[in-house]
């Protein structure tokens, strides 16, 4: 599947993976953290998700 | 598809919130979201109906979701945008700004810090030699606090969500720095020369308030400020997220029960609240000394030419800085 990812923006390609907590526990990315989005809709923690999909993993804590 | 379900009315959810157990479709986290902000207003007697509110917009996701939320409930609240000056950042933060006020026709005032005082954000870092989040952040606490008295509006409304106050008080805390934490309030009540300000997300953190957005369509900054990178603000919220994930709802215990516990005993153990204030002999602001810190500020760097943003990020920020703006040129 394709993932967007941002911070800066950039587009990394991952098979494999079933769930949105298997895909962001790959990335070693904590889930406290970020969100993940597939056309325009959040998806949760047990979403599935597909090897067509393309998905957005956003995060979501900012410095200021 | 999704396995879980919302504790509310049992269709598919669209997120799950460790902190509260539960996962709740996209109608019941707007729900979760707007009772929290009702019970921050009343458990602190922040707003009323009657207020003029200026809500503090940057176009990054809080300021525009606390902007939301509250005309959704009612409240009549003005926007009002400071332009920093920070390179492209600040420009597409604008656009969100604008775009957003536009489509629901509401009223932004907006505030252009190099047209006006004659400085920005990475020019003021350079030439005082301070952290750029310094000089931005007495900038703005001082255009709010003066645009705010000038206007006549009643109340403040920034966009400081959970995260954000529990990483400056796991900062207090870890100096110890009574004076701070002494201040550290959802509200700071109006007196001479400051206006009364409230923090309406303190019980929403920063990922439901990022949701918030996308529910309801709200584009956003979501690119973090260049100077920002590295700070050690994100650095507490790393280290209290890394908690979180071990132990859901440690950030909000650390921070709510700050708030109904310790902080009644700290109250007026503040130096700079209670103590003694003199009018700026510029600008008429309160000061404790003869001149405000913004008016020192602008005179050392008003008319400096403009600094670019990469040359005075630290090497590790500079570097983030210059492939983000390589992955945007591509």
């Amino acid at each position: 599947m394709i993932v967007r990812l941002r911070q800066p923006k950039r587009e990394i390609e991952i098979d494999g993976v079933h769930t949105v907590n298997q895909l962001l526990d790959g990335l070693d990315m904590n889930r406290e953290s970020f969100l993940v989005i597939r056309n325009g809709t959040l998806v949760p923690g047990d979403g599935r998700l597909d090897e067509h999909d393309t998905i957005e993993i956003r995060p979501v804590v900012s410095g200021g | 598809m999704t396995y879980s379900k919302c504790r509310v009315c049992r269709e598919p959810a669209i997120i799950d919130l460790p902190r509260h157990n539960a996962n709740f479709c996209a109608e019941h986290l707007l729900q979760l979201c707007r009772r929290q902000v009702q019970k921050a207003i009343a458990d602190h007697d922040m707003l009323s109906f009657d207020d003029k509110i200026l809500v503090a917009v940057s176009g990054g996701k809080d300021s525009l979701a606390v902007w939301d939320i509250l005309t959704e409930l009612g409240y009549q609240a003005d926007g009002l945008y400071i332009g920093l000056g920070i390179g492209e950042y600040s420009d597409v933060s604008y656009d969100f700004t604008a775009a957003f006020a536009v489509e629901r026709g509401l009223d932004l005032h907006t505030i252009d810090l190099r047209g006006e005082y004659g400085y920005d954000v990475p020019t003021a870092a350079k030439v005082t030699k301070r952290v750029p989040c310094s000089a931005c952040g007495l900038s703005k606490r001082h255009l709010f606090d003066k645009a705010a008295l000038d206007g006549g509006y009643d109340v403040v409304v920034t966009g400081h969500n959970l995260d954000d106050e529990a990483a400056v008080l796991f900062g207090n805390a870890l100096r110890w720095d009574v004076e701070y934490l002494a201040r550290q309030f959802p509200v700071l009540p109006a007196r001479p020369g400051f206006p009364k300000k409230v923090k309406p997300l303190m019980r929403l953190t920063e990922r439901e308030m990022a949701a918030w957005c996308i529910v309801r369509g709200i584009d956003y900054q979501v690119e973090e400020c260049p100077m920002a990178l590295g700070n050690k603000h994100l650095a507490y919220k790393d280290a209290l997220n890394a908690i979180e994930r071990e132990s859901p709802g440690s950030k909000s215990a650390f921070y709510l029960n700050f708030v109904d516990k310790m902080a009644p005993l700290l109250a007026g153990h503040s130096q700079a609240a209670s103590g003694e204030l003199n009018d700026c002999t510029a600008c008429g602001a309160p000061t404790t000394g003869e001149t405000c810190a913004f008016c020192r500020l602008t005179d050392r760097v008003s008319g400096h030419d403009p600094v670019p943003v990469e040359l005075v990020l630290n090497k590790k920020a500079r570097k983030a800085y210059l492939a983000a703006q390589a992955a945007a040129g591509e």
